[in-house]
Order: structure tokens, then sequence, then C-alpha cells
């Protein structure tokens, strides 16, 4: 009887995160979407512990570490939930994927102890109408695949996201050798091999092979992330959501539970979604994207030299906003860096108290994850109405007096519209350039996260505004406060 | 070879979920906008913390003595605990955002 209650309670489970997800494609039920999937997941959390039957037909030991464990991992759960600031939201989100992948990764050591002591054999636990009865098979190929692929991409995704945090965080600088890429693909058959060895022969080798692939795993997750360029981090932190959501899949194979696995593949799906659009906003290749460590050596830094860009003063600047008609602000990673999206929104208020309509214009890769700027500004409490994406807005520029780029470079470099030998070229990019004018807010000439320059800022149309983001801005309302 | 065609048919049912969720997962999230994109990734995280129930059966089947079990079971529960509750917790947050203003 209980057993059948688990299984009544894991298939709503199922259902509420196919509906959480389904909601979230709304603001308005976003919302609910996400406390019913919660209410799902905390049911089939609560029916394990109590209802679960293990391969002898027994209840679950050990409530007292479960307990603890959940205990513990809530608190810091909600206070690392409640005190992350909106702007360091990509980092937190690498954490958490980090985590679900540690958690599958361990699992597979763990299933791994307990099939070793039992000389790889698996005891599964068959219901049947007249009761109970107990098998003992031998370990297959198939679950031993499922272990290894577990434990390689639980390992891949804890140690390239924990990896990811501390670049986004900016603890660990880009890095990047001579052949890594073929080191890396190295590592990666290795491990592989190593896998399909131990699959093949499990009962003659060594158990520390086992060990080896998951050291070859977590090296091989820092090796790739590394020389990842910061304007490319969404892409990656969207792959590894999916590796997460696939890991934790590989765990409902090892339970033959239908509700992990859905959860771990529906996850699986919206990375991989996530990661496709990412890769189209930005017209590469995922593997592109992998191997082509982003900037620096073939930026045309010759041509600098010769271009002049020229600067606005504050007052100027306040004085072409507040009688314009139209201003549109490009939010950028630099936004989210000066913690100005309160001022901006200070500033988008005062303009139109003089009557002046404002938009923002969201490129689909600002900022450092998917939606990481329409996050901010709803912070800042900026009606989502007011963002236009990428299409939209470039259909709006045209009639657009002033652009105000905060803090975004490479998303509007018009270097990739037409010069083939830019990094960039082919990226779809906001074409501020077709405004009136354009004001760039940067805090000095240097080029951006991606090291190309841009020829933006050298055009008749742009003045600079140097300076820190939010205090630019701070400056600019009181200027138009005074006009 | 042969092994594997036995997991294969051992595990038809879950195959065939495997297959299906795909499909749905890509056209459930296909619908969402992108102003919803980071909350999304964040919910995602958080049910990818489902992981957490293989982590639970792992502990409560350890004999009580077993202590390398234990405590790989315990690591396991808080990692996915952290995973599930942070990310549903800070999905929250952001959705109160989002709706202030409407």
């Amino acid at each position: 009887m209980g057993v059948s209650i688990l299984s009544v309670i894991y298939i709503v489970a199922a259902i509420t995160f196919i509906i959480g997800l389904k909601m979230m494609s709304n603001p308005a039920t976003a919302r609910n979407g996400n406390t019913i999937a919660g209410i799902g997941m905390v049911g089939a959390i609560i029916g394990t512990i109590f209802l679960f039957k293990d391969d002898a037909g027994a209840n679950l030991r050990n409530h007292a570490w479960i307990f603890g464990g959940l205990v513990i991992g809530s608190v810091i759960g909600v206070v690392m939930a409640k005190k992350v600031k909106m702007t360091a939201m990509p980092e937190m989100v690498s954490m958490f994927n980090g985590l679900g992948g540690a958690s599958a990764a361990v699992i597979s050591i763990a299933e791994f102890n307990q099939i070793v002591n039992n000389d790889f054999t698996i005891k599964i636990g068959q219901v049947y109408e007249s009761g109970y009865e107990q098998l003992v098979l031998p370990v297959t190929a198939g679950t031993m695949i499922i272990l290894f692929a577990g434990l390689v991409l639980g390992s891949i995704t804890f140690s390239g996201s924990v990896l990811a945090w501390g670049k986004l965080s900016g603890k660990v600088k880009d890095f990047a050798f001579k052949g890594q890429h073929l080191v890396n693909l190295a590592l990666l058959i290795f491990a592989v091999g190593l896998s399909a060895y131990v699959t093949m022969n499990k009962s003659e080798v060594s158990t520390i092979w086992f060990y080896v692939v998951l050291i070859l795993s977590l090296i091989y997750g820092v090796f790739f992330v590394q020389p990842i360029g910061g304007a490319d981090m969404p892409v990656v932190i969207s792959l590894l959501n999916s590796l997460s959501g696939i890991s934790a899949a590989c765990s409902g194979f090892l339970y033959n539970n239908k509700v992990i696995l859905t959860g771990g593949i529906l996850v699986g799906a919206a990375g991989t979604i996530l990661t496709i659009l990412m890769c189209k906003a930005m017209n590469r290749s995922l593997v592109n994207v992998l191997i082509g460590s982003f900037g620096g050596s073939q930026s045309a830094a010759g041509e600098k030299g010769s271009m002049q860009h020229k600067e606005i003063s504050l007052n100027d600047a306040a004085v072409v906003m507040s009688f314009a008609n139209k201003v549109v602000i490009v939010p950028g990673y630099g936004l989210a860096v000066a913690q100005a999206q309160h001022t901006c929104h200070e500033l988008q208020k005062i303009l139109e108290l003089k009557g002046v309509q404002v938009k923002y214009a969201i490129h689909p890769v600002a900022g450092r994850m998917p939606g990481h700027m329409n996050v901010l500004l709803a912070e800042a409490d900026v009606s989502y109405e007011k963002l236009m994406e990428m299409e939209v807005a470039n259909e709006e520029f045209p009639s657009t007096d002033v652009v105000l780029v905060l803090g975004a470079n490479d998303v509007v470099n018009p270097a990739a519209k037409h010069d083939k030998s830019s990094p960039i070229y082919g990226m779809p990019i906001l074409d501020v350039e077709s405004a009136k004018m354009v004001i760039v807010n940067k805090r000095s000439m240097k080029p951006g996260y991606a090291g190309i320059e841009n020829e933006l800022f050298y055009q008749p149309k742009t003045s600079m505004l140097f300076g820190d983001a939010k205090k630019a801005l701070n400056d600019l309302i009181s200027e138009i406060k005074s006009i | 070879m042969r092994s594997i065609f036995e997991w294969l048919s051992a595990n038809e049912q879950m195959i065939y979920i495997v297959i299906l969720v795909i499909f749905l997962g890509f056209i459930v999230i296909s619908r969402v906008p992108t102003v919803l994109h980071t909350p999304l990734m964040s919910h995602a995280n958080a049910i990818s913390g489902v992981v957490i129930i293989g982590a639970i059966i792992v502990m409560g089947r350890a004999d009580s003595n077993n202590y390398a079990a234990l405590i790989l079971g315990l690591l396991a529960v808080i990692f996915g605990t952290i995973n599930v509750v942070g990310g549903f917790v800070v999905t929250d947050r952001m959705m109160e955002m989002f709706r202030k203003k409407k």
C-alpha cells in the first residue's frame, strides 16, 4: 500500500514539474508555477523518506541523518537565496548547478561502493500481488554505464560550475595554454575509455580506476570552462544547467525512479534550449564557443591610433536627453558591476517627468547569463513592458533621438555587421548607430571583456561619457533636475 | 553487447519517458519569453535538485555503522537540498520583483 501511495506522489510531483515549467511562460503565472513545483518536490522528498521500500522491502533507516542533511541544506540554501544580490545571480546559479552535479556524482560513488561490497550483484525488490520478492542479479553493463555517466557528468558539472562561479565573481582569471583543447579532448577520451574498460572487466580490475575516472572528470570540468571568456558565460551557464539535469537523470535510471528521470530530463531540455538560444544570439556554434577562446589576439588594434573619440560633458548630455522625444537605454554587464539598476530607473522616471519617452533595449546575451538584464531592471521596479527585445529595438532606433549605452560593448559593435576579420562577425547586434545620437557610458576607452576594439565609439554620432555607471547616472540626474 | 540489449529492454519504460519528456520539455520551454530566462534557469535548477531523492535512498539504506555511505549520503543530501531550496526561494524572490509592477 505504502509503495503504491509513493507511486502516486511521484506521478503528482512529475506533473507539478511540468505544470510549473509551463507556467513559467508568463510573468503573471510564473510565481505560482514555481510554488506548485516546489510543493511537488517537498511531497516527493517526504514521501520517499517515509514510504520508500529498499531492496529487502524494509523502510528507509537513518532518519536522523536524513533530516540533519535536509535541515543543514535548507538553512544554507535559504540564506544564500535571500542574501544574493541580483547582480550576482549568474554566480549563484552556477553554484547551484554545481551542487546538483556534485549530488549526482556522490550518488554514483556511493552506489559503486555498494555494488563492489556486494561482489557486483544488485538486489532488486519486486512487488507482486502475492507479496514481495527480492532478486539478486549480476550488475549489467547498462547499470555500469549509467553509473559512470552519472559520475563523469556530475563531476564535470561540479568542477566546471565552481570554476564558472570563481570566474564570474572575479576570483579566477581566464587562462589558456597552447594546445589546451587537445589536452581537454585527450582527458575526456581517457575518462570515457577508462569507464568502458572498467565496465567490461568490472570484477577483475581494481576499484582504484573508478576514482581515477572521478579525478579525470573533475580536471576536465576545470579545463573545459577555464579558457571561455566572460562574454561567452551565458552559453556556459546554460550548458552546465543542462548537464546538471542530465546527470540527475542518470540517478533516475540507477534507481529506476521515474520522477528523478522526468525532472532531470526536463532540466536537461531547458538547459539545451537556452544553450541553443544563446549560441544563436551570438551567431556562433557551440563548438566554436567551447574551443574558440574568445578575444585578445585577433582584434585589429592597429587602426586605433588614427581614430578619435569625443567626450560629452554631463551638462550637454543632460540637455540633449531632457529635450529628446525618445531615449533608449542599452544596459550591459557594466550596469550590473556598478549596481546601477536603481539609479537607471530613477533616470528613466525623471526623464519621463520631462515628457521624454524612455525604453530599454535588451540584447539576448547582455550580461553574464540568459535574461540577466531583465532581472536587474525588474529588481529596480522597471516595468517589463518598457523592455524591448533586439528585433523590436532595432525597428525603434531610427526614430530614437538619444541612445544611452550603459556598460554594454560587444552587443553594440557595428564590426559584427561588416568586419569579416572581427571575432564577433555575424553576431546580431543592436543597431544603435541608426539613432540620431549615441551616448556611451564606460569607465575608460579600454576594450570590453572580449578584448575587441569597438568602432562605434569613434563615430561622429557617438559621444563618450566616462565614469562608473552609477556615479555618472547620479550626476546626470542632478544635472537634469537643475535644467 | 548482449547485456546492453538486455539492459535496454529491462529499461524500456524509462527510455520511453526520456524520449517523451525531451519533446515535452522542448515544447513547454520554448514558450518561455526572454524576460523570464533567468528565473527559468533558477527554477530548472531547483527541479534538477530532484536528484536528492536518490541521495535520500542512498542514506536510508546504508547500515547505521557504515559511516562511509552515511557521510557520502549526507553530502549528497546537503548539496541536493541547497540546490532545491535555494533554487525555489531565489526564483520566488525574482518573480516577486516581476509581479510588483503588473
